[in-house]
């Protein structure tokens, strides 16, 4: 693929720092958004928690949470990662009470990130209106306190984006992924961060992936995790495949994988990470999605909130989300720019999709211009442009059980930071 | 070649419809002039050449699967004239209700 000049970049001041006005954080991380976080820390805990948010949606406060009741590692190390993601200000725990949730481990990591933390447990604060009450107090003093973070420049360089498609069609793979990959193109090379995830809907395209490699090593690795993923995904007996891909026009699982591959862009692919891992330096990463070890509780991501919710735990400050058959989804914490593949579905779906980018079947652009108007809409939306999903209210979160084996590291040479 | 069949890579067996055809539409691969039978959405595959049982369907360059029936020039490529060589492809019937493996 063929490199495009990012001619917009160079000739313009204010696109050397995307965001004028970042929130600077103790911890010294910036972010693009103020956000408050209402986490309930088991399914119990839910009402109580949504309840607290609804009245402060237009302030900042976003519900997320852990439905399940038995402790998880990868479930702790979401819920810290997002919990003090550069995105957020403060955050509000929830807890039941007897749930298996660690919530002073959590409550412990939040705050030597230097955010405020509150924690109310349902069963001592004496039911469900008095928490409410009290999450409610709890949540306006955050807002008042996260008002007065300092605002700073931040440079491409400091800014982290993930991809992910979902509803995808034939299309999917000629317009809209091919023009996000031009656009991660621009941002590797101007230094920043891009992370393209599911190895799932990588399957058939391994060997070809692993060329790009910066070392044999690792292309070793981007084999092996593509392997795993197959594997996982025969013992399930599905791969990552719906039956409105076929419907519009996609016959196998390979054919899906090359067009999602376009996202990935041409850039040397710098290492892998898990989900909450954070990339120490720029670079193009893959996001291994995929449990270790033997398929334990079922499909590796059951939908396309779980994979933006684990590109935003590696600190996506915002996610490209392409889609052809018109998906409507949104995030918390991260916002998300929709880039519709297929110019039938913008037409009839456009106050969903923030570009266009099936107008390159029509002769009304070129890729490169699509890939140039994506990698604008990124800067634009970093310095505080509002998304479609996020005018219309889109807050979607959800988080499962997964298993990643700590006896499985990627390794240095999986995750080379001198690169 | 019409234009609304897009070519991906010059190594691949199969065009890409770039908007949605009705039945009856005519199009055009090297000369060559075919009768849509049946309406076809925009993303689909039709054969640029004719391709044997067996032999790897070609998109992008690179193989998307293989023809499990021989695919004549002109015709639609789907599910029903090939399959993954990874995983089987789920799909529901007609009627929206079944969920199952494409043989």
């Amino acid at each position: 693929m063929m490199r495009v000049k990012n001619t917009p970049q160079t000739n313009n001041a204010v696109k050397m720092s995307p965001c004028p006005d970042a929130y600077l954080r103790s911890d010294g991380r910036k972010g693009i958004r103020n956000q408050i976080l209402v986490a309930y820390l088991v399914e119990c805990a839910h009402h109580v928690a949504r309840e607290i948010t609804y009245p402060y949606r237009e302030k900042g406060a976003q519900l997320i949470g852990f439905s399940g009741c038995y402790p998880n590692p990868y479930s702790f190390r979401m819920m810290s990662q997002l919990c003090t993601h550069p995105n957020v200000g403060g955050v509000v725990l929830i807890s039941l009470g007897c749930e298996g949730f660690d919530r002073k481990a959590l409550m412990e990591e939040i705050r030597k990130s230097g955010r405020p933390v509150e924690l109310l447990i349902i069963q001592e604060t004496g039911g469900t209106s008095r928490t409410i009450r009290e999450g409610r107090s709890k949540v306006e003093a955050i807002i008042e306190e996260i008002a007065h973070v300092p605002r700073v420049e931040m440079a491409i360089n400091e800014l982290i984006v993930g991809t992910v498609c979902g509803g995808s069609d034939g299309t999917s793979g000629i317009t809209a992924n091919p023009a996000i990959g031009l656009s991660f193109d621009h941002l590797v090379d101007g230094g920043g961060t891009a992370i393209f995830e599911e190895t799932g809907e990588l399957i058939g395209c391994e060997h070809i992936m692993a060329a790009r490699a910066a070392t044999p090593e690792l292309g070793r690795a981007l084999e092996a995790c593509v392997g795993k993923a197959a594997l996982y995904y025969s013992t399930m007996g599905h791969g990552s495949f719906s039956p409105g891909n076929a419907d519009g026009g996609l016959t196998t699982q390979e054919e899906k994988s090359m067009g999602a591959y376009a996202k990935s862009g041409s850039s040397k692919i710098s290492g892998i990470i898990k989900p909450g891992d954070i990339p120490e330096t720029g670079g193009l990463y893959l996001l291994d999605v995929v449990p270790d070890g033997e398929p334990r509780f079922g499909f590796p991501n059951i939908n396309d909130t779980a994979e933006i919710a684990e590109l935003i735990a590696c600190g996506s400050h915002l996610v490209l989300f392409a889609t052809g058959r018109g998906s409507v989804v949104g995030s918390v914490i991260s916002p998300v720019i929709k880039v519709c593949a297929n110019p039938e579905t913008y037409r009839n779906m456009e106050e969903d999709m923030d570009v266009d980018a099936g107008r390159i079947l029509e002769g009304r652009g070129t890729l490169g211009e699509v890939g140039d108007e994506i990698y604008e809409k990124i800067l634009h939306v970093a310095s505080g442009g509002e998304t479609k999903s996020e005018l219309l209210g889109h807050q979607e979160f959800v988080l499962t059980y997964k298993t990643f084996d700590p006896a499985i590291p990627m390794g240095p040479s999986c995750f080379p930071n001198d690169l | 070649m019409s234009p609304f069949l897009i070519q991906l890579s010059p190594k691949d067996n199969v065009l890409i419809v770039a908007r949605s055809l009705a039945k009856g539409e005519r199009y055009e691969i090297d000369g060559q002039t075919f009768t849509l039978q049946e309406p076809l959405g925009l993303g689909h595959k039709i054969a640029s050449t004719d391709i044997g049982i067996g032999e790897k369907i070609l998109k992008y360059g690179a193989p998307i699967g293989s023809a499990t029936a021989s695919i004549a020039k002109g015709e639609h490529v789907h599910l029903q004239n090939m399959k993954s060589d990874y995983l089987p492809t789920f799909t529901l019937d007609d009627e929206g209700e079944k969920y199952s493996p494409n043989k």
